[in-house]
């Protein structure tokens, strides 16, 4: 087992997704599968290579800071489940 | 029948010739997918008020005897993960039902600017994670060459519209073979675009360090038209690479004389259909006979492409996704508190594929694995890219099957180990962000296989005459499937 299903729960929460019992089970199961499949990496010896992020290297893309236009507050809330004044509304925090 | 099998050129030269208007056309294509669509399900919406309006642009423009751009007045549609301002943008997911964009993908933006017609936005398995569009939030398209088959994913819909002749193109989005294999599965020809030659800006993101937009087609020269539209630099995507665009109409001459065509031995191994291997052994005799230099090489670190694959994807997913917080947009369900309201919402939201993704990634990032999975994945993706430098030395160009086997019948893969072994022989072009294009090279059974071409870095030039020449050679994209021809 590389993942147990308390660790699966843990996941749960680090990733904010509600499961089922039955998910959780599922998931165990399934995720082992793939990572002992992913296992086989560690035959390679990586030890002198460098990690690649991007296959095409491009560096510090800059630009200039200039005011452009952008969404007005209206359509930025166009879509928001709720809103209030010009603000995103949401369920209490603490 | 005639015009929506017709090319590109053909349903332009209509037009300026005013043999039909762009009316008369936009209304055609709209009646064959209201036709046949009820079969293929391939369209999430219609958009036939935005496309009449369009073509009535353009049909005005005619009329004064003004000069209209090669894609102008021609319907086409996009996968449903490219941002249309005011249109709906699905992404396949219930967490995006009912989601408006308030501005355009840059890919969006180019084509209205073309004059271009948008009939509709096209089904996808949610997130563009899955390969048969049965991860779809909300229903199944059918392969128009056997509707008790998947037309492939996670750009089904893309591939399927093109193959049942609903739209004379479409976009479609490729992370891991997200293109080229419905392409194949679909008869049509299918281009993944160096890593950076098309902008994402607006692309609906699942992998940031895979994710490219390219287009579907009939034919190989329809590809490249579609190409010179949507390619070049984009400021808002900071990936975007600054590169001088050729016409790659021009790369289309019917000649493969000298050119170097390589066969990587790990392409032809386990798993692959000796239907589907012999059907590319006959393509790869083609380009013999018509002088290319054909020569066997080898990848060696192509068995550990899917691994790495699938580290590094569930990664960038698992980041990617975490903005669906039902706050600013998409779903929210209903919740007491905050961290509930996550919870439930990405819960109900989200469907099984992109759960199993989020928690793989987040597994695979989080304190005590990341050196174990994700660092190792992108050390070992340096070396399947240095593989690819390797044998670019020798080679312009590689032949493989696109896909395993031809297009499954629905529900046959439950797996998801199973499901991820299709893409075999794309995902590691995109680990090494390679151009490929997937063309038509026969049939097994009635159903059509792709063969996959793979090139450099910004070599789609070569790509296209070299799928050309083939294409040219035979009549594999002439084939219509008959669903699609009962019509007219």
């Amino acid at each position: 087992m590389k993942i147990s299903k308390k660790e699966v729960e843990h996941v749960t929460l680090l990733a904010r997704l509600e499961l089922t019992e039955e998910e959780v089970n599922q998931y165990t199961e399934q995720l082992n599968s793939i990572l002992e499949y992913a296992e086989m990496l560690q035959k390679l010896d990586t030890d002198k290579v460098s990690p690649t992020a991007h296959a095409v290297q491009l560096f510090n893309v800059l630009r200039t800071d200039e005011v452009k236009n952008s969404l007005s507050q209206q359509e930025a809330l166009s879509n928001a489940p709720e809103a209030e004044d010009g603000y995103f509304r949401v369920p209490r925090i603490v | 029948m005639k015009v929506i099998n017709s090319s590109l050129d053909e349903l332009h030269r209509l037009l300026i010739h005013k043999e039909t208007t762009s009316i008369e056309l936009t209304k055609i294509f709209l009646d064959h997918i209201k036709k046949k669509d009820s079969d293929i399900k391939a369209f999430i919406s219609i958009t036939e008020d935005v496309a009449l309006q369009q073509a009535v642009a353009t049909d005005k423009k005619l009329a004064a005897n003004e000069e209209i751009g090669i894609l102008e007045g021609i319907p086409l549609a996009l996968k449903d993960n490219m941002c249309t301002k005011g249109i709906g943008t699905t992404c396949g997911s219930r967490i995006l039902k009912d989601f408006v964009p308030p501005y355009d993908a840059t890919v969006t933006e180019l084509l209205r600017e073309s004059g271009a017609v948008l009939a509709g936005k096209l089904n996808m398995d949610e997130f563009a994670m899955g390969s048969t569009t049965e991860n779809s939030g909300f229903f199944t398209t059918s392969n128009p060459w056997d509707l008790t088959r998947v037309p492939g994913g996670s750009s089904g819909g893309s591939a399927a519209s093109v193959s049942a002749r609903e739209v004379p193109y479409s976009l479609g989005s490729d992370t891991g073979g997200s293109i080229r294999q419905p392409a194949a599965f679909c008869g049509v020809v299918g281009l993944k675009p160096t890593y950076g030659l098309v902008s994402r800006y607006g692309l609906v993101a699942f992998a940031s360090s895979l994710d490219q937009i390219g287009p579907l087609t009939k034919t190989v020269r329809d590809n490249a038209i579609v190409l010179n539209a949507i390619a070049g630099h984009d400021p808002k995507d900071s990936t975007s690479v600054p590169f001088n665009k050729p016409d790659y109409t021009h790369f289309l001459e019917n000649n493969v004389k000298g050119l170097r065509i390589g066969v990587p031995r790990e392409f032809f191994g386990q798993g692959l259909d000796p239907a589907v291997e012999k059907v590319i052994a006959q393509a790869i005799k083609m380009y013999e006979n018509m002088g290319a230099v054909i020569e066997e090489c080898s990848l060696p670190h192509m068995e550990y492409a899917m691994p790495t694959y699938y580290i590094i994807a569930p990664a960038e997913c698992s980041s990617n996704l975490a903005r669906y917080d039902g706050v600013s947009y998409g779903f929210r369900a209903e919740a007491d508190d905050m961290i509930e309201m996550y919870k439930k919402t990405r819960a109900e939201g989200f469907g099984q594929e992109v759960k199993r993704r989020i928690m793989l990634g987040t597994y695979a990032l989080s304190s005590g694995y990341y050196d174990a999975y994700y660092l190792k994945a992108q050390k070992v993706r340096t070396l399947i890219k240095e593989d690819f430098d390797n044998v670019f030395s020798r080679f312009d160009a590689l032949i493989s099957p696109t896909t395993p086997t031809v297009a499954y019948k629905m529900g046959e893969k439950s797996d998801p180990l199973a499901m991820y072994m299709g893409d075999v022989y794309t995902i590691p072009v995109n680990l090494a962000g390679l151009p490929a294009i997937s063309i038509p090279a026969g049939f097994v059974e009635g159903m059509p296989v792709g063969m996959q071409l793979i090139s450099k870095h910004f070599n789609e030039g070569l790509l296209y005459r070299a799928a050309y020449a083939f294409e040219q050679s035979t009549d594999h994209h002439k084939a219509i499937p008959a669903l699609a021809g009962e019509v007219d």
